[in-house]
């Protein structure tokens, strides 16, 4: 259509305001879309902390406090469980593996986890399992392996002596110094939790406390509660099921069960639960973003609107050439239109062109990979709408020029 | 061809909420007539040329262009008709600014079907150079509007009019901005360019100076019952 042509014509003569007026759209299509992007890759890495673990098991507790003290390494655990109880639902029929895990130590602020061999078999994070940048699994009471950031952080290398704290908090004065760790495996980075953990065996962690208490050391509190020197105390345990459909059925018996009280939790539900809460700061965001988005918008209605008293004249030619008012509105509408596709346009490239530039340092920093994945649906239904909404905007300047078009009509009293 | 090009019958003209600035009973252009329309500004010539054009719709009355009723038509088939059958140009400022001189000259033929109908053959840009020779601005046809002097600019407007040769030439005070040796060239070229196209040219100024050139004189104070009042 020749209008869209003209209309083309008409900005580029402007191309000033123009290239402001799209730039101001497309930094705040850049925002909206550059958020939802943003918004999917947390929650999926969020959604990647674990997986392939069917439940999550833990002393009697809230939902939260078990998912965050096992798989984030954040609250304190919700108590602890006995041995005898553990080696129990291990051998339930319907369970194929465990990973126990005894919490309560900490190493300079970093969360110490006692754990077996399992946990580097069969624990995986978006469908990983761990790996080490060097070294091995932990495997006498004396070794320890780090995660990545810990290692990155405390400079420590393979061979390093470390000393556990009890507690969590980052000073301690409860240091087990008698019974000092040697660093044996860096965990390859995972942008999870684990980067920020250090794990020792069970039998680490009994020694050492039993190393603790044979010196008379009364500093002992609190989980994890020791019971004898040969069973090792711990704090949950992660299981996986024969049989995936047995598990909500596992879930009520262990969470029915009155022997020992359990919380037991389907990791996928909890974390879904927890984004819940988390996830209302990104409407807040996306809130931001879509005034953002007005503003631009609305600078775009004012920019063509302040242009239509100095195009008053080129109105008038218009008209006397035939065009009649539709027609005036129509280039207008498309003026708008096209400055508002323009806009989604640099906008689009822009945040391409962002995450590009922002994929590394964001997941070194903040541990969480940025995909250069294609648009979803939603990013299309906002483009859709950014553009529709232009065009809308665009009929404002475009009612006002109908209307001095047909006032004026071939005179323009200037 | 026997209709004229023009006819109003008992036309009043009144902006909205005031007096009467046209009240005409009768005016007729035959067609292939050069008329000269005089009269002061103020004097509603500008608002006679938009009830031709059918810009404007007279508040009572009848207007026939080429035998066509204007009053028969809506607003938009009068864009159309126009579009079709009639050429404008205006005082200044003719010119849509962001497009060449070609593309102006062009305009009209992209804009109305009909009137790409009337090229008969030639193409658009061949019609414009043709024009653009005869008019001596045939140099000029890429340059950008903002380089031309007002007399090019002038006659850019009368290559656009008579693009697609429609029968009726409307011209509003076309050579006040003009210097008199200016005006005389661009009347020459004009009156060469309307023959040539065989349209009828409604020429209006306040220049009394200019009607020995045309073919009838009218004041439009003599046609319009209403230019004592709106003189005053």
């Amino acid at each position: 259509m020749y209008l869209v042509s003209l209309a083309w014509r008409s900005l580029r003569a402007r191309l000033t305001i123009s290239l402001l007026t799209i730039a101001s759209i497309a930094l705040s299509v850049a925002l909206l879309i550059g958020i939802e992007h943003l918004r999917v890759g947390v929650r999926e890495s969020f959604a990647g902390t674990i997986k392939g673990t069917d439940l999550i098991v833990g002393a009697r507790g809230g939902t939260t406090q078990v998912l965050l003290s096992t798989v984030f390494g954040m609250a304190t655990p919700s108590g602890s469980i006995s041995w005898d109880t553990y080696e129990r639902w291990k051998a339930h029929p319907a369970v194929a593996w465990t990973i126990p895990y005894s919490l309560g130590d900490s190493h300079r602020g970093f969360r110490v986890i006692g754990t077996t061999a399992e946990f580097f078999e069969r624990y995986r994070f978006r469908d990983q399992t761990v790996t080490f940048a060097s070294g091995r699994a932990p495997t006498t009471d004396r070794e320890v392996a780090i995660g990545y950031e810990v290692a990155q952080r405390l400079r420590y290398t393979l061979g390093a002596e470390i000393v556990l704290a009890h507690g969590v908090a980052e000073v301690s004065f409860a240091e087990h110094e008698v019974h000092p760790f040697t660093v044996v495996g860096i965990i390859a980075r995972t942008a999870t939790p684990i980067d920020r953990a250090l794990y020792v065996t069970l039998e680490g962690l009994t020694e050492m406390h039993a190393a603790e208490n044979e010196r008379g050391g009364g500093l002992m509190m609190g989980p994890p509660a020791q019971h004898t020197h040969d069973e090792p105390p711990i704090t949950a345990f992660l299981l996986g099921t024969k049989n995936r459909f047995e598990t909500l059925q596992l879930q009520r018996e262990m969470n029915e069960d009155r022997s020992e009280p359990l919380t037991a939790i389907i990791p996928g539900v909890a974390l879904a639960q927890l984004w819940d809460v988390v996830g209302n700061a990104e409407q807040a965001l996306r809130l931001v973003s879509l005034f953002t988005l007005l503003v631009g918008l609305l600078g775009m209605c004012v920019a063509l609107y302040a242009s239509l008293e100095s195009r008053r004249r080129e109105m008038a030619v218009l008209r006397a050439i035939g065009a009649g008012p539709r027609s005036i509105v129509a280039l207008l509408v498309s003026e708008s239109a096209l400055l508002a596709l323009s806009g989604a346009i640099a906008g689009v490239v822009l945040v391409y062109a962002g995450l590009a530039l922002a994929a590394g340092p964001v997941e070194a920093r903040y541990g969480f990979a940025l995909t250069m994945t294609g648009l979803g649906s939603t990013e299309w239904i906002f483009l859709a709408l950014v553009v529709l909404a232009g065009t809308l905007v665009g009929l404002v300047p475009a009612w006002k020029a109908y209307r001095s078009s047909l006032a004026d009509g071939l005179s323009v009293k200037v | 061809m026997t209709e004229p090009a023009v006819a109003l019958h008992e036309v009043r003209f009144a902006y909205r909420g005031s007096a009467n600035v046209l009240d005409i009973p009768a005016l007729h252009i035959a067609r292939g007539e050069r008329l000269f329309l005089h009269g002061p500004s103020g004097s509603g010539k500008t608002t006679l040329l938009g009830l031709i054009a059918g810009v404007l719709a007279p508040t009572s009355g009848r207007v026939q262009v080429l035998g066509t009723d204007l009053g028969a038509l809506g607003s938009a088939q009068r864009d159309r008709f126009r579009a079709a059958h009639i050429g404008y140009v205006f005082q200044m400022f003719n010119l849509i600014p962001y497009l060449s001189v070609r593309e102006n000259i062009t305009l009209p033929v992209r804009l109305s079907s009909a009137r790409r109908e009337r090229l008969a053959g030639t193409d658009a840009d061949r019609e414009a150079a043709r024009l653009a020779a005869g008019l001596e601005i045939d140099g000029l046809l890429d340059a950008p509007t903002a380089a031309l002097s007002v007399g090019q600019q002038q006659r850019v407007a009368v290559a656009r009019a008579l693009m697609g040769a429609p029968e009726l030439i409307v011209c509003d005070e076309p050579t006040s901005a003009l210097d008199s040796d200016r005006r005389e060239r661009f009347l020459e070229l004009l009156f060469d360019s309307v023959q040539n196209a065989g349209s009828t040219l409604v020429f209006v100024s306040h220049d009394l100076a200019l009607a020995t050139r045309f073919g009838r004189t009218v004041a439009l104070t003599q046609v319009n019952r209403s230019s004592s009042v709106v003189a005053a």
